[in-house]
């Protein structure tokens, strides 16, 4: 019996408190099918960020189940526990590109859980690999990028790395952690575009925390708010009215 | 007005308003604590000069003797270079280089023991920290007395002693570059399953190989200075040379060696510096 639904990812009953007695998670459950981005909104340390790193055990959650298609996250250690993260692709705000290495380096780095040591250390990347990093990069349109360090990239290329080196692990979920805050308004649109329709052409259904709630609209067929650590509203954008963002971020004079 | 109004404003503007803006630097412990230091650095230097009993005729005559000496060195004579001075001064650039080369092979482990990212133990980073510690309070000079006993007067001895007291220095400069890496890349790769040795060689490696090198580059350069006086106390090099032109009164052979030391020591900065340059 594992309580298995037919959803990708199924969270019960999820509670996370860094210093003990003041949890910042209160019982999450949640969730999500086989496709479509699901956007996490809600005012700053709510928790957001807590509740995509347990899922992929960044964070340790302190109570509850995490299932990845019927498989208890929560519950795994060492080796099993890194093979079960391989099929969990992450995109970060900071992009979290490793600077001196080239974007061709980076984007095969999305493949270091399935390569063995020797081969990551000679660069001896099988070829199926080094054909799909150079098939996603195009995708995210770097095509001509992929000898340069990425430290001489903008924000916005690092960002299409990052998310090339995540959809290198051949994900079953993508988790991503304000993908967009460190960007432009353009830009930031153009990288919600492509997570949204490369994630789409591969069947990955996509967790985004994200802050602007205009992008969360217009991208996301689900929305989550969040406030003090707690789901206070889950719907598709349509059904989100001011009456729930005052609910989420609380006062008016925003609005 | 516009820029200070509310209650900071109101208590401005009272009778005690012109106290209150009264600024000082420091509180008057503060004072009192940074007077106590100068008096305690002047009590020191009191202390350390009569203790060091200096001798009033030798300091007298210091220039003197000074001007003396260096009439003597000079001219350096260049004949001795070929047959006595170049094969020591390679073996000293040896000595310093393999020794440099062996503190690597032990310092790298010792590193990333010591480094808190890497080994989340603190027992294990103490004792490593104990281990670099113990190898940097040790002179490279006394290093050498330990391994001429157990290796017999050579460059032997001169290799163990400077790989010795590298080891300290390479191994803490490295723990604290380990420990000054970016922990989100680091965070990516373990994110996608990496194994503990590719997140080490991906994440850490490529973040302190500028560091790496210029650590090797620098204590290589401090080695060869280093190694220049080893064979005062017989471990190898081009001391060895010197000592014997100081215990000769030969000091135009004396000066060539000085020269030849200077050189090399130039010669290592201008290449250290060159590439350390195109490493970052």
């Amino acid at each position: 019996m594992t309580g298995h639904t037919g959803a990708a990812l199924e969270i019960r009953g999820l509670s996370k408190a860094y210093v003990a007695g003041k949890p910042v998670l209160h019982g999450i459950d949640l969730e999500v099918e086989g496709q479509g981005i699901t956007a996490v909104i809600g005012p700053s340390g709510t928790g957001k960020s807590t509740l995509i790193r347990c899922i992929n055990r960044l964070v340790e959650p302190s109570a509850g189940e995490i299932r990845l298609h019927g498989q208890d996250l929560a519950r795994l250690r060492g080796r099993s526990l890194r093979l079960a993260r391989r099929r969990i692709g992450m995109v970060f705000q900071e992009y979290n590109l490793v600077e001196r290495l080239t974007v061709m380096e980076n984007v095969l780095s999305g493949r270091l859980g399935y390569v063995p040591l020797w081969r990551a250390w000679l660069r001896r990347y099988p070829s199926e690999d080094v054909a799909r990093a150079f098939t996603l990069l195009d995708a995210v349109g770097l095509p001509e990028h992929a000898t340069r360090r990425a430290d001489a990239l903008s924000g916005g290329q690092r960002q299409r790395v990052g998310i090339a080196r995540a959809l290198m692990q051949e994900p079953e979920l993508l988790l991503a952690d304000e993908p967009t805050s460190s960007l432009d308004p353009k830009t930031s649109v153009e990288i919600m575009e492509l997570i949204a329709t490369l994630c789409s052409e591969a069947g990955i259904p996509v967790i985004v925390n994200i802050h602007n709630v205009a992008l969360a609209r217009r991208f996301a067929r689900r929305i989550v708010g969040m406030a003090g650590g707690r789901i206070v509203f889950d719907g598709p954008p349509e059904a989100l009215e001011d009456s729930h963002l005052v609910d989420i971020y609380g006062g008016e004079e925003w609005l | 007005m516009t820029g200070i109004a509310g209650p900071i404003a109101r208590e401005l503007r009272g009778p005690t308003a012109p106290l209150m803006r009264e600024w000082t630097r420091f509180s008057p412990r503060q004072r009192l604590a940074r007077y106590t230091v100068w008096l305690a650095i002047v009590a020191a230097l009191v202390w350390s000069v009569r203790s060091i009993e200096i001798i009033p005729e030798f300091l007298w005559d210091a220039p003197e003797q000074m001007a003396d000496l260096l009439v003597r060195m000079w001219p350096p004579d260049l004949r001795y270079y070929p047959d006595a001075v170049h094969a020591a001064l390679i073996e000293t650039i040896h000595i310093a280089t393999l020794g440099t080369i062996l503190s690597f092979g032990m310092a790298v482990p010792l590193a990333l023991l010591a480094s808190r990212v890497i080994t989340p133990f603190a027992v294990l980073n103490g004792f490593a920290q104990l281990l670099l510690v113990a190898s940097r309070s040790v002179n490279t000079l006394v290093w050498a007395l330990v391994f001429v006993a157990v290796f017999g007067p050579g460059a032997a001895a001169g290799v163990m002693a400077v790989a010795f007291r590298s080891i300290g220095f390479v191994g803490k400069l490295l723990a604290e570059a380990l420990d000054e890496t970016a922990s989100g890349p680091v965070e990516a790769l373990r994110a996608a399953g990496a194994p503990w040795g590719s997140v080490v060689l991906k994440g850490y490696w490529p973040q302190v190989q500028p560091a790496f090198w210029g650590i090797a580059l620098f204590r290589w350069d401090i080695n060869v200075r280093e190694s220049a006086v080893l064979g005062l106390v017989g471990a190898g090099g081009i001391g060895v040379v010197l000592d014997d032109a100081l215990n000769f009164f030969q000091w135009d052979k004396a000066a060539t060696v000085l020269l030849a030391i200077f050189a090399v020591v130039i010669v290592a900065e201008i290449f250290v510096t060159r590439v350390r340059a195109r490493l970052i």
